[in-house]
Order: C-alpha cells, then sequence, then structure tokens
C-alpha cells in the first residue's frame, strides 16, 4: 500500500472549520475510512506543492481546451504549402498571438516539469515534507524562467 | 462488518496510462529540441523533410494519440472532481471523448492526407 505522500498536507488558517463526517465509535467505523472533508476555498491558504498542483490542473485543462486545437490548425498550416507557412508565420508575428503563445508556452512548460516532478515522487524522491517544498519551487521558478527566456526570445 | 465498496477499480489502470502517455510525450520533446538545436532552428524546407519522413509521422501519430489518451484521463478527472449532477458530467466526458476523437482522425488527416 502507497503511503499518502506529505505534499497532500493543507495549512488550514485559525477559524477555519473542517466540515465532515463525525466521529465514530470504533464498533460502527467502516473498514474505509469516511474520505471526503469539505474545506472552505476562500478560507484555506495552499502550501507551495498545492499550488504547483492546481497550476497542474490549471495549465492541462489551457492545453486541452486551447492549446490542442490550436496546435492542429497550425499544423496543417504549416504543411498545406510554403504559403500557408508563410501564412502561418506572419500569424505568429502579431503581437496578440505572441501573447497567447507565450501564455500556451508557460502551459507546457509549467505542466511538463510539475509533470516530472509527479513522477519522482511516484519513485519517491522529495517525498519528506522540506524537499516536496523546495522540488515545488524548483518547478516554479524553472517553468516561469524557461517562458521569460522563449518570450524574450520570441518577442 | 460494513464494508463501503468504492470505485471500479480502472484507477490504477488510467494511473498508469497517464505516466506512461507522459513520457511518451516528453521523449518527442526532446527529439524535437534535440533536432532545432542540431539545425540551429526550423526553416521550412527542414519542417517539409521531416514531414515527409515515415518515421517522423509515425513518431508524431504516437505522440498525438498519447497526448489524446492522457487528455482523456485529465479531463475525465476535473470532470469528476468539480461536476456534481450526473447527467451534466456524462454529457461534458461524452463530448470530450468525440472531441478527441475527432482531434485524432483530424491529425491523421494532416499526417498522412493528400497534400
Amino acid at each position: 500500500m502507497r503511503r499518502l505522500p506529505v505534499y497532500f498536507s493543507v495549512r488550514i488558517e485559525p477559524g477555519c472549520d473542517i466540515v465532515g463526517p463525525k466521529p465514530m465509535s470504533s464498533v460502527e467505523r467502516p473498514v474505509t475510512k469516511p474520505r471526503p472533508v469539505y474545506l472552505s476555498l476562500l478560507r484555506i491558504r495552499l502550501p507551495l506543492p498545492g499550488i504547483v498542483s492546481i497550476l497542474h490542473r490549471i495549465s492541462g485543462a489551457g492545453l486541452f481546451l486551447v492549446g490542442l486545437p490550436l496546435l492542429l490548425v497550425s499544423m496543417q498550416w504549416s504543411l498545406a504549402s510554403p504559403e500557408s507557412f508563410e501564412a502561418l508565420r506572419a500569424t505568429l508575428a502579431n503581437p496578440l498571438a505572441k501573447i497567447v503563445l507565450i501564455g500556451l508556452i508557460w502551459a507546457y512548460v509549467h505542466h511538463f516539469c510539475a509533470g516530472i516532478r509527479y513522477l519522482l515522487l511516484d519513485i519517491h524522491q522529495f517525498i519528506d515534507l522540506k524537499p516536496t517544498r523546495q522540488s515545488s519551487a524548483v518547478v516554479l521558478v524553472v517553468s516561469l524562467g524557461l517562458t521569460l527566456i522563449i518570450g524574450a526570445l520570441l518577442w | 462488518m460494513n464494508r463501503i465498496i468504492v470505485g471500479a477499480h480502472y484507477g490504477l489502470k488510467d494511473w498508469l496510462a497517464q505516466r506512461l502517455t507522459a513520457v511518451t510525450m516528453a521523449l518527442y520533446t526532446l527529439l524535437w529540441l534535440m533536432i532545432a538545436g542540431y539545425h540551429g532552428g526550423v526553416d521550412h524546407d527542414l519542417w517539409q523533410a521531416l514531414f515527409a519522413n515515415t518515421a517522423f509521422r509515425v513518431a508524431t501519430l504516437l505522440f498525438g494519440l498519447a497526448l489524446l489518451w492522457h487528455a482523456w484521463i485529465g479531463m475525465r478527472d476535473i470532470w469528476m472532481d468539480y461536476i456534481k449532477p450526473t447527467a451534466l458530467r456524462l454529457t461534458l466526458e461524452m463530448l470530450t471523448v468525440v472531441v478527441l476523437l475527432c482531434y485524432a482522425g483530424w491529425l491523421i488527416d494532416i499526417l498522412w492526407g493528400a497534400r
């Protein structure tokens, strides 16, 4: 049985009640613990690994909703003819297109780096509290840094 | 003893698929970085030459299928977590499947269609 990694720990601010099932006596307690615990989203402060985690989800959703159709359209344009290849290049030279592209590049790089971190967590690397916080800081810094560098080169 | 029955046991398979598809996509990304780094950028001639190569097209198709499978598991997780009404959730999940299947067809058409 896999131990729950510590990055699931959530810091709860004073006054933030955990609303969940009432404690049971040992006789009526089922074998599987009742899992749902409801937290007020507005009152919990996510630790660094939690921020990396929710950004991993948001970047993934963005890549599916925006990135994937744009990637396919761009691929089609780039391969159809030399003229459409140039048309794609001209479209991407537009500042608005560049902003969208840089946003998508951040989403890809963040999703990539955070994903590598999850693969490392799976093989029990950086699993303790301090290393897991440090590795999530590394993910945030590296993905923002790479996006800035690529963005500067594009601009 | 009151056991609570949870899940349909697809969790482990999806967990593994999510990681295998991720590694596939990461390798393809590195392949692109190596090609672009080796040639010092990508122009139209190199672009055409790459996609004229069957092995490269197959690799790209593999990347695309890994991406679509990965996106399915991820999007289904998101719908499962945030959309409580069953009818709405199933509708969104089905729409996701249909969209992803269309993307798969579109990708094959881009790679092997007449041009």
